[in-house]
C-alpha cells in the first residue's frame, strides 16, 4: 500500500468552485495586561479586519513585515487561538457553527518555522509524527508515520527511534511535514516553514513541498519574510501591514506592477543582485509603527510618500483595480471618490 | 602600505565533549578601506573567524594556530591592556541582536559615551559629545532626546544603529559585523545597509561584514569571500563571484537564491548537509554533495587556483568552462 | 515518485546511525549515571542508609532503647560499643542505624508527598493560566512570606508534637516551592510550538498534557525535588531538636543531637556524631540530585 492510499483527508464538499478556507473580518486583539491588579493597559491590534479565500488547490502566499499579523492569522486558522471577531469558513462550514474545532483541525494543519521548539525533545521522531494519528484513532498510527516519513525523505528505519536533537535543520522539518501531514489535512499552513534553513537546504525544501502539494492535493498557505520563496511556491500573494490585508493579487500581477506604496516599498527594499544595480535610496524611513496603538485611517499613511488628509481620515476599502478585477488594493488612490488629491491616478511609476 | 587584515594559515579548533575543526588553514588579506562580504551557510567558519579576529574565543578550549596580523598589529599575541585597547580601538563589532549587545541598564547617550572615555582619555562631557555626534551621524532623529533613552525604548532597527554609533565611536581602522541585519525587518535592513555603506566611505574604515544572503553581500560589499566547512573555497570582487562563480557550491547558492527562478520550476538544490567538522578535512569537503566532483577530488584538497590577481577558487575544475546548468 | 535527497553526507546520521538503537529514555539516563562515579558513590551511600534503616531490625543489632548507668558516654573505639554511647549509656552504633529509619522517612516523604501535589498544581496552574493560574500562584505566594523554618515550626507547633504531624507540616511547607517551579517549567513549556502542533492535531489537554508536558517538565521538577530531601531532612531534624518533632526516647537524629548537646565539653567526638550522619546523607543526597540533573538531559 502506497503513502498515498493511506491519505485519508475529509471528503470535498462543495466542489472545485467553493474555496477550500474563507475568512471574512477576521480580528484579534491581544490585551495588554500590567500592574499589580493586571488591568488591561492597552491592546496589540495583531490582526483587524481580515478577509481572503483561498482556492482549493491554490497557494497563497502571506508577506509583511514584524507585527503585521501574519503568524497570528495563521495560528487563527487553525484555531490555535480564539478569535474575537469574524467568519473562518472551512469549504463551505463556519467554524463554530456547522464546523467544529476538531473537524477544522481534521482538515487544516500547520508547520511551523524550524527550531527546536517545534518538537517534543523527549519524543522519538516516530513518536511525534504519529502522535496526531493516534490521538485521531487512526488504524496502525506507526505504520502510516513510517510511511509519511519516507516519503518526505527520512528514511524511517535510520531515523525512527531518533530524537529530535540528533537531527539537522533540514531534516526537523521533514519531520515537521510529515507530522503535518500524517493528518491528512487539506489546507497546511507554513509558518515561516524554511526561513531558519541555510539557502542549500531550503531548496530541498520548497522542492519536497512542490511534490507533496501535487501528490496529495494540497492547499498551502505559506507564510514567509522571503519575497523570491514567496513568489516561487505561490499562485497569490497577501501583503499585510499593520494587522490589516493592503494588497492581494496573482504572482505575476503582484510581480509586474506593486499596486499600495506599502508594497512598492517592501519590494524595492530586498537586495539587489547585481552588483551595478545596487540600492541606491532606501524606500521607507524607519521601523514598522507599534501595533500596539496603529495610526488611525489607512495604517501606513505616516510612511507614505503619497498621503493626504483622508489618509490619516478614512480606511481605505480593499477594492480591485479597474484592469486587473483580480488584483486587490486597499489605497485611496485607486479609489475615485475617496476625496485623496490624486484618486483613481494610482501610484505614480 | 601595511595590510589591514592579513590572516595567514589559521585553524582553529575547539576542543570538548565534541571536537570541532571549525577553520581549516584561512588566508585571508584586505587592504585598507576595503568592505569584504564573509558569505557561507551556518557552521561555515564565518562567525568564528570574525571572533578569532577580536580575541574572543575562549582560550582554554580552543586551540588556535596561524598568522593574524590586523594593521600591522599581531592579534595573537596581545593580552590584557593592550588586547582592551587594540578591541574597541582598533577594531570593533556589530553583532546580530542589538538587544542582547546593549547594556539595557544603562541610557544609549551613557554606554557610548563610556567606550569613548576608555579608549581616548577625554572627560565625561566631551565624551557626552562624541555620542551625540555620532548618533547623528548613524542618521537617528532627534539624536539629542535619544541620548538619555534606554535601549529597550528604542526600535529594533533604531537600537542597530545605536550598535553602529557605539562601534564606530572610538574610530577603528576595521569594523566586524556579523549578521547585522538579519533579524531586522526587510524595509529596516536595506536602511542599515545604505547607512553602513555611508559610513564606511565617511570613515574611510575597512569592514568585514558576515552574511549568509547574497543579497546583502552584494548590497553592501566590493569582494566576496565565501566560505564552507571552515574553508574559504572562493574569493573574488562581488561582481566576478556574481557574474562568474566558479566553484560550484557558490553557483549552487546563486541558483538557491531563487532570484529569477521561474514558479513551479524544479530547484537546483544542492543535495545533503555540510560535514559536521569533527575530523579535519582531507579532501574537498564539498565533494559528496558535488555534482561535478570527480575522483581526485574525493582524494586530496582541491589546488587554489588564481584566475586573476587577489581572485581564488579552491576546486580542481575551477580552469574548466562552466557546462551550460 | 520525486526522488528525494536524504541529506546523505550529513553527519549526525554517519554509520554509527545507520542501525536504529531502540534505546528509550530512561535506559539512556541510567547509561550516563552509570558512568558518574560520584553520583554512584552518592547513591551507594544513600542506597546502604535506606537499606540499613529498612532492615534494622533482622542486623542483629542491640536494643537501641536499652541504656546503661554505668557505661555512659563512653567514647568512641570503646569494646562492645564502637561507636560509644550516649547519655544514658545507650549504644551510639545502633542508634544511629535505628535513627536513620526515622530521618530519613521524615526527610523523605514529606517531598514525595509535595512532589505529587506541587507538581499537580503547578502544572495545572502553567497549562490552564488564567484565572486558575492567578488562583493557584497567589495562595502559593502567601506561603512564600515565611521562611521555610518558621513555617514547619509555626504548623509543627500548632498541631502538636509527633511523627504524623511532622510530616503534614514538612509536606505543606514543600509544597509551595516545588509548585512554584511546576509552574514556572509548565508556561515555558505550554509557549513552544509542539504543544500548539499537538493541540492541532485535535488532542484534549489531558492528552496534550499527559504527553508532551509531563515528560519535559517532570524531570526538572524532580531534579529540584530531590534537592529538597536534604532540607527536609535537617528540618525534621531541627524540629525534633527544638522537641516539637519526634519525642524522646526514639532514636533520631535530630533528636540525639539535642541530647547529646550536653555532653560537648565531656565528649565532643560522640555528640558530633548524628550531626555527621546528617551532613553525609544531605551532601549525598545533593551531589545525587546535581547527578540526576545532568543525566536527564538529553540533549548531550
Amino acid at each position: 500500500m502506497s503513502v498515498t492510499d493511506t491519505y485519508t483527508p475529509v471528503p470535498d464538499t462543495g466542489g472545485p468552485a467553493q474555496p477550500l478556507i474563507s475568512v471574512r473580518g477576521l480580528q484579534k486583539h491581544f490585551p495588554i495586561k500590567g500592574g499589580i491588579l493586571g488591568r488591561m493597559q492597552g491592546k496589540v491590534q495583531a490582526v483587524d479586519g481580515v478577509s481572503f479565500e483561498v482556492k482549493k488547490g491554490e497557494t497563497l502566499g502571506i508577506v509583511g513585515e514584524s507585527g503585521c499579523g501574519k503568524s497570528t492569522t495563521a495560528k487563527l486558522l487553525i484555531g490555535l487561538i480564539e478569535k474575537d471577531k469574524g467568519e473562518i469558513i472551512f469549504d463551505g462550514h463556519a467554524l463554530g457553527e456547522r464546523l467544529s474545532l476538531k473537524d477544522l483541525r481534521r482538515g487544516v494543519q500547520m508547520v511551523f518555522q524550524d527550531s527546536y521548539a517545534t518538537l517534543n525533545p523527549r519524543l522519538t521522531i516516530l513518536d511525534s509524527v504519529a502522535f496526531g494519528a493516534r490521538v485521531q484513532g487512526l488504524d496502525d498510527p506507526d505504520d502510516l508515520a513510517r510511511k509519511m516519513m519516507d516519503r518526505v525523505g527520512l528514511d524511517p528505519n535510520r531515523f525512527a527511534h531518533r530524537y529530535p536533537h540528533e537531527l539537522s535543520g533540514g531534516q526537523r522539518q521533514r519531520v515537521n511535514i510529515a507530522r503535518a501531514l500524517a493528518m491528512s489535512p487539506r489546507l497546511v499552513v507554513l509558518d515561516e516553514a524554511v526561513s531558519a534553513l541555510d539557502k542549500s537546504v531550503e531548496a530541498q525544501v520548497l522542492n519536497l513541498l512542490s511534490d507533496l502539494r501535487e501528490e496529495f492535493g494540497l492547499t498551502y498557505v505559506f507564510i514567509s519574510h522571503d519575497l523570491n520563496v514567496v513568489r516561487y511556491i505561490s499562485d497569490r500573494i497577501l501583503v499585510m501591514y499593520l494587522g490589516e490585508v493592503v494588497e492581494v493579487a496573482p504572482v505575476d500581477s503582484i510581480w509586474s506592477e506593486q499596486a499600495h506604496p506599502y508594497t512598492r516599498s517592501l519590494f524595492s527594499a530586498m537586495p539587489a543582485m547585481d552588483p551595478d544595480e545596487r540600492t541606491e535610496e532606501p524606500p521607507l524611513a524607519g521601523d514598522p509603527p507599534n501595533p500596539i496603538n496603529p495610526p488611525s485611517g489607512c495604517r501606513f499613511h505616516t510612511r507614505c510618500r503619497f498621503a493626504s488628509a483622508v489618509c490619516k481620515e478614512r480606511a481605505p476599502n480593499l477594492a480591485g483595480l479597474t484592469r486587473r478585477g483580480d488584483h486587490l488594493v486597499a489605497c485611496h488612490l485607486y479609489d475615485a471618490g475617496s476625496g485623496h488629491p490624486k484618486a483613481g491616478q494610482g501610484v505614480p511609476k | 602600505m601595511t595590510k589591514l587584515v592579513d590572516i595567514q594559515n589559521l585553524n582553529v579548533c575547539f576542543k570538548g565533549k565534541r571536537t570541532v575543526h571549525a577553520l581549516n588553514d584561512v588566508s585571508l588579506a584586505m587592504e585598507q578601506g576595503e568592505t569584504l562580504a564573509l558569505l557561507g551557510e551556518s557552521g561555515s567558519g564565518k562567525s568564528v573567524t570574525l571572533k578569532t579576529l577580536l580575541g574572543l574565543l575562549p582560550p582554554k578550549r580552543t586551540q588556535i594556530d596561524g598568522k593574524i596580523a590586523v594593521n600591522g598589529i599581531d592579534v595573537m599575541s596581545l593580552r590584557g591592556k593592550a588586547l582592551q585597547r587594540y578591541r574597541g580601538g582598533e577594531v570593533s563589532m556589530v553583532f546580530q541582536e542589538p538587544a542582547l549587545a546593549l547594556d539595557p541598564v544603562y541610557t544609549v547617550g551613557h554606554q557610548i559615551a563610556e567606550a569613548v572615555m576608555r579608549h581616548k582619555g577625554v572627560n565625561k562631557a566631551e565624551a557626552m559629545s562624541t555620542a551625540l555626534d555620532m548618533l547623528d551621524r548613524v542618521r537617528i532623529p532627534s539624536a539629542n532626546r535619544r541620548l538619555h533613552t534606554y535601549p529597550h525604548e528604542l526600535s529594533g532597527g533604531m537600537r542597530q544603529r545605536v550598535m553602529i554609533a557605539l562601534a564606530l565611536a572610538c574610530r577603528p581602522r576595521l569594523l566586524l559585523a556579523d549578521e547585522p541585519t538579519t533579524a531586522l525587518d526587510a524595509t529596516v535592513q536595506i536602511q542599515i545597509l545604505l547607512l553602513l555603506r555611508e559610513l564606511q566611505k565617511e570613515f574611510g574604515m575597512g569592514v568585514i561584514f558576515v552574511t549568509h544572503d547574497i543579497g546583502v553581500a552584494v548590497e553592501i560589499s566590493e569582494r566576496i569571500a565565501v566560505m564552507y566547512a571552515g574553508q574559504i573555497i572562493e574569493e573574488g570582487t562581488t561582481r566576478e563571484i556574481i557574474r562568474d562563480a566558479r566553484h560550484p557550491y557558490t553557483r549552487g547558492l546563486l541558483a538557491a537564491n531563487l532570484h529569477d527562478v521561474a514558479r513551479g520550476e524544479r530547484l537546483n538544490a544542492i543535495p545533503g548537509a555540510p560535514p559536521a567538522l569533527e575530523v579535519r578535512p582531507e579532501s574537498c569537503p564539498f565533494a559528496p554533495r558535488c555534482p561535478v566532483a570527480m575522483a581526485e577530488c574525493r582524494a586530496a584538497l582541491p589546488p587554489v587556483f588564481h584566475p586573476s590577481d587577489r581572485r581564488r577558487v579552491a576546486c580542481l575544475r575551477a580552469a574548466e568552462p562552466i557546462a551550460a546548468e | 515518485m520525486a526522488v528525494v535527497e536524504t541529506d546523505p553526507t550529513d553527519p549526525r546520521a554517519a554509520p554509527d546511525m545507520a542501525v536504529a538503537k531502540p534505546q528509550g529514555y530512561w535506559s539512556g539516563v541510567m547509561s550516563r549515571l552509570v558512568r558518574d562515579p560520584v553520583t554512584m558513590l552518592c547513591a551507594g551511600v544513600v542506597l546502604a542508609l535506606i537499606l540499613a534503616a529498612i532492615f534494622a531490625p533482622f542486623l542483629g543489632l542491640g536494643d537501641p532503647y536499652k541504656g546503661s548507668m554505668i557505661a555512659r558516654l563512653k567514647p568512641l573505639g570503646t569494646a562492645g560499643h564502637i561507636l560509644g554511647t550516649d547519655e544514658q549509656g545507650r549504644d551510639m552504633l545502633v542508634r544511629l542505624i535505628y535513627g536513620g529509619r526515622l530521618t530519613l522517612f521524615i526527610g523523605l516523604v514529606p517531598v514525595v508527598l509535595a512532589f505529587f501535589i506541587g507538581s499537580a498544581l503547578g502544572i495545572t496552574a502553567g497549562y490552564v493560566g488564567g484565572l486558575t493560574n492567578t488562583l493557584i500562584m497567589r495562595t502559593v505566594d502567601v506561603f512564600f512570606a515565611f521562611p521555610s523554618v518558621l513555617l514547619a515550626i509555626a504548623i509543627s507547633g500548632a498541631l502538636g508534637a509527633g511523627i504524623t504531624n511532622s510530616l503534614v507540616s514538612l509536606t505543606i511547607v514543600f509544597v509551595p516551592p516545588i509548585t512554584r517551579v511546576a509552574e514556572a517549567v509548565t508556561s515555558g513549556v505550554r509557549k513552544l510550538d509542539y504543544i500548539d502542533a499537538a493541540r492541532a492535531t485535535g488532542a484534549s489537554a489531558w492528552t496534550v498534557i499527559r504527553v508532551h508536558v509531563i515528560g519535559n517538565v517532570l524531570s526538572p521538577i524532580f531534579v529540584y525535588a530531590s534537592s529538597l530531601t536534604s532540607v527536609c531532612m535537617i528540618l525534621a531534624a531541627g524540629l525534633s531538636f527544638l522537641g516539637i518533632g519526634v519525642r524522646p526516647p526514639e532514636p533520631e537524629w535530630g533528636l540525639m543531637l539535642n541530647t547529646l548537646r550536653s555532653a560537648i565539653y565531656v565528649n565532643p567526638w560522640l555528640s558530633a556524631l548524628p550531626g555527621v550522619m546528617i551532613f553525609v546523607t544531605s551532601l549525598c543526597l545533593n551531589l545525587l540530585s546535581d547527578g540526576l540533573r545532568s543525566a536527564m538531559n538529553v540533549r548531550d
